[in-house]
């Protein structure tokens, strides 16, 4: 049982249908939308029914988990007690190959987001969701959004068209940096490439194990492309990526920084340094070793207690009840975890709203 | 836990323990003309003409070019000339005799794994194994072989390993970790079907030519991310192996990972088990925990062995897996070698590093002293 405070940072508000992005849609995106009978943008990510996609006890009679208010409010923002909490929608919107469309659904999707949730909540809070399909359209994205304080984070799937840390995509890190928004990477694909090296796996339970190698995927390249060396200052969030495997992964990456470090001559600190000074990663889903002692050597081969931001991963299904804090953390380990880290890492938190 | 690391950088005088190093890399001297013995000439002529198809772009060479030539140690080039690897008698002398290697197991890379013509594939890997049995193990009875076989024309690969099964030169099916589909697909169950049933481990080595990018996210930039990378498409391939269930279908079968190192193997396991266990109604054909499976049925060689800092956090790693399932392996003659003298800089007790080093290959492989 945790003590009540705290920010979340990982929530995942459902948008009710399509139709509701309508109102924040121009034309002619609103008759588009009707006349060609644009479905819903649900990624197979997260299969409506499947069990992990929404706990039992958060998955309402009628409608989609996490698609009111209220259901935020009750099941989530009450019982944790959480301060603040940030929104991260996973409507699909970078799935679709058209540039134009994706930026004109993500424009909708940030602005229903700001309209339906924000203003009614103070509570919550809200990534921006970018249009990564044309990087000039998500930059322009990012400023559009970033007048609104209450935006704290710009999000992206972990896996994409591209590796993360290519050039094409630092004036994203520009923009974040800029605006003192971090990049968070959230589990989940536009399947614009297959979930593995060897292609597609035959079952969901596959995918979503795989989303962690996406992520160290990811943090390779980010650090091996020298996005941390050009910009020192952006901090990048690891968002349900069930962060047990990142000690392991910065061994080996690091043995091979040594050993290859000719080739990425840029990159003048240790895999493991930058990890600790820039990357952050979200509490829940926390793959953990059956016992309280295994997790104690898990976070030791961390070395910091500064990388946890806590999170419920809300409506999703990783524990039971109120228990998002994997028990027998010690006490000011789980402060930092649920006030101090998200405080030092989402920069805009500090700031007034209004 | 309080662990101390040895003082010592090399293994203690008073007793020189003999290795296994079960991953070794032999190299035609001249290419393909080495296996023109076994070779018909429709195929010397079709590789003459078309040259080896891979699922990737470059005709000779990667596209991520290496840190050094053949991705091997510059000192093990043979005096005789050749590449490093080619020549059995410095093999020899530079790292089987000078390492105490009792038991060394060969994994070809030239071969022809991943060939997109099936039946040149089938005839390539053919030819590979019947060259390993006359020019290496034929000549050192500490060499065993590697079956290679065409693993993406599954019931020609089937038919190799049975050509093979009994011979006590061959130990294990050699496959790659970079298929066209996951390895635990149905379309290869013909090859774990005949490897179980001719008792020979499977092992899947990292690299190959399955034509997908190695991330899930596309191709990145550099070598570096492509060898950092290997560790994430095995583990894909190790999840496919375990949720589609090949263990309850061939209960006898043992899979080997090699050349990815190991340090991954606990956090996937936990993801594993919890996943699988929000998400059973999926995969009814399994019967136990992944981990389950995992642990009785898996191994790792160690090279590139993790190096955390302090180094005893790898001891947690081990306690997790289990002493018995590493298999050490040096990697010769490639760059990253991982020298017996120095990779386990641990206190640990006389027992763990007989089997690290030596009594777990012998138990896998079959190869009695």
């Amino acid at each position: 049982m945790s003590a009540p405070g705290g920010i979340d940072c990982d929530i995942h508000p459902s948008v009710p249908g399509i139709d509701a992005l309508l109102p924040y849609m121009p034309e002619p995106w609103r008759e588009i939308v009707q006349m060609r009978g644009v479905d819903e943008l649900n990624p197979i990510s997260y299969p409506a029914r499947s069990p992990l996609t929404a706990r039992p006890d958060w998955r309402p009679e009628r409608g989609k988990p996490a698609a009111t208010l209220e259901q935020i409010r009750r099941e989530c923002l009450d019982p944790f007690g959480s301060e603040i909490a940030v929104c991260n929608s996973l409507y699909g919107v970078q799935l679709l190959f058209s540039e134009d469309m994706a930026a004109a659904f993500a424009r909708a999707l940030n602005d229903w987001m700001a309209a339906e949730l924000l203003d009614r909540e103070p509570r919550l809070r809200a990534s921006i969701v970018v249009p990564l399909q044309n990087v000039e359209f998500a930059v322009d994205e990012i400023e559009r959004c970033a007048a609104d304080p209450r935006f704290v984070q710009i999000l992206v799937l972990a896996s994409g068209d591209h590796p993360l840390g290519k050039r094409m995509y630092w004036p994203l890190y520009a923009a974040a940096e800029r605006h003192k928004l971090p990049v968070g990477i959230h589990a989940g694909s536009n399947y614009h490439n297959p979930p593995t090296a060897a292609g597609w796996p035959s079952y969901y339970t596959e995918d979503y194990v795989a989303q962690a190698q996406a992520f160290q995927s990811q943090l390779t390249s980010l650090i091996c492309e020298g996005v941390f060396n050009r910009y020192p200052d952006l901090k990048v969030v690891l968002l349900e990526s069930g962060w047990t495997w990142l000690p392991a992964h910065l061994w080996r990456l690091t043995k091979y920084w040594r050993g290859l470090r000719m080739e990425i001559p840029w990159v003048d600190r240790s895999p493991a340094d930058i990890v600790r000074s820039n990357v952050r990663l979200s509490l829940q889903p926390t793959d953990a070793p059956p016992d309280a002692a295994g997790l104690a050597r898990i976070l030791e081969h961390l070395q910091s207690d500064e990388l946890l931001l806590f999170s419920t991963d809300y409506p999703h299904w990783q524990f039971s009840g109120t228990d998002a804090i994997p028990a027998g953390l010690p006490a000011d380990l789980v402060r930092k975890i649920k006030c101090d880290n998200p405080r030092a890492t989402y920069a805009r938190l500090t700031e007034p709203v209004r | 836990m309080n662990v101390q690391l040895k003082s010592q950088r090399t293994a203690p005088a008073k007793r020189r323990l003999g290795i296994a190093d079960c991953d070794i890399h032999p190299v035609p001297r001249r290419g393909e003309k080495d296996l023109h013995p076994w070779l018909a000439g429709q195929w010397r002529e079709r590789l003459h003409l078309f040259g080896a198809r891979r699922r990737l772009g470059m005709a000779a060479g990667p596209a991520y070019p290496k840190g050094q030539p053949n991705a091997s140690r510059r000192d093990a080039y043979p005096p005789e000339g050749g590449r490093q690897g080619s020549s059995l008698s410095f093999m020899q002398k530079q790292h089987l005799d000078a390492n105490g290697v009792v038991l060394g197991i060969l994994n070809p890379l030239f071969s022809g794994e991943g060939f997109t013509d099936p039946e040149l594939s089938a005839a390539m890997c053919h030819a590979v194994n019947e060259w390993q049995r006359a020019e290496w193990t034929g000549k050192d009875g500490r060499l065993k072989a590697s079956v290679v076989v065409p693993y993406e024309n599954a019931p020609a690969a089937a038919a190799e390993i049975r050509h093979w099964a009994g011979h006590q030169d061959f130990v294990q099916v050699l496959l790659l970790s970079r298929t066209a589909e996951p390895l635990g697909n149905r379309r290869y169950w013909p090859i774990y079907e005949a490897a179980a049933e001719a008792r020979l481990p499977v092992s899947m080595h990292a690299f190959g030519y399955g034509g997908a990018p190695i991330t899930s996210t596309g191709w990145p930039s550099y070598y570096v991310e492509e060898m950092t990378g290997h560790a994430q498409s095995c583990q894909a391939g190790l999840c496919s192996m375990l949720i589609e269930g090949i263990f309850e279908r061939f209960p006898e079968l043992r899979v080997i990972m090699v050349e990815a190192g190991f340090a991954w193997a606990p956090a996937l396991a936990w993801r594993l088990d919890k996943a699988w266990k929000t998400l059973r109604a999926e995969t009814p054909h399994l019967k136990q925990l992944p981990s389950e499976y995992m642990r009785r049925h898996v191994w790792w060689t160690t090279q590139p062995m993790e190096e955390p800092e302090p180094r005893e956090h790898l001891l947690d790693t081990i306690g997790w897996m289990g002493w018995d399932r590493l298999l050490f392996a040096t990697d010769y003659p490639h760059w990253d070698f991982d020298d017996p003298a120095h990779a386990l800089p641990l206190r640990v007790s006389e027992e763990e590093r007989d089997a690290f080093f030596l009594g777990n290959a012998r138990a896998v492989y079959g190869v009695a002293e």
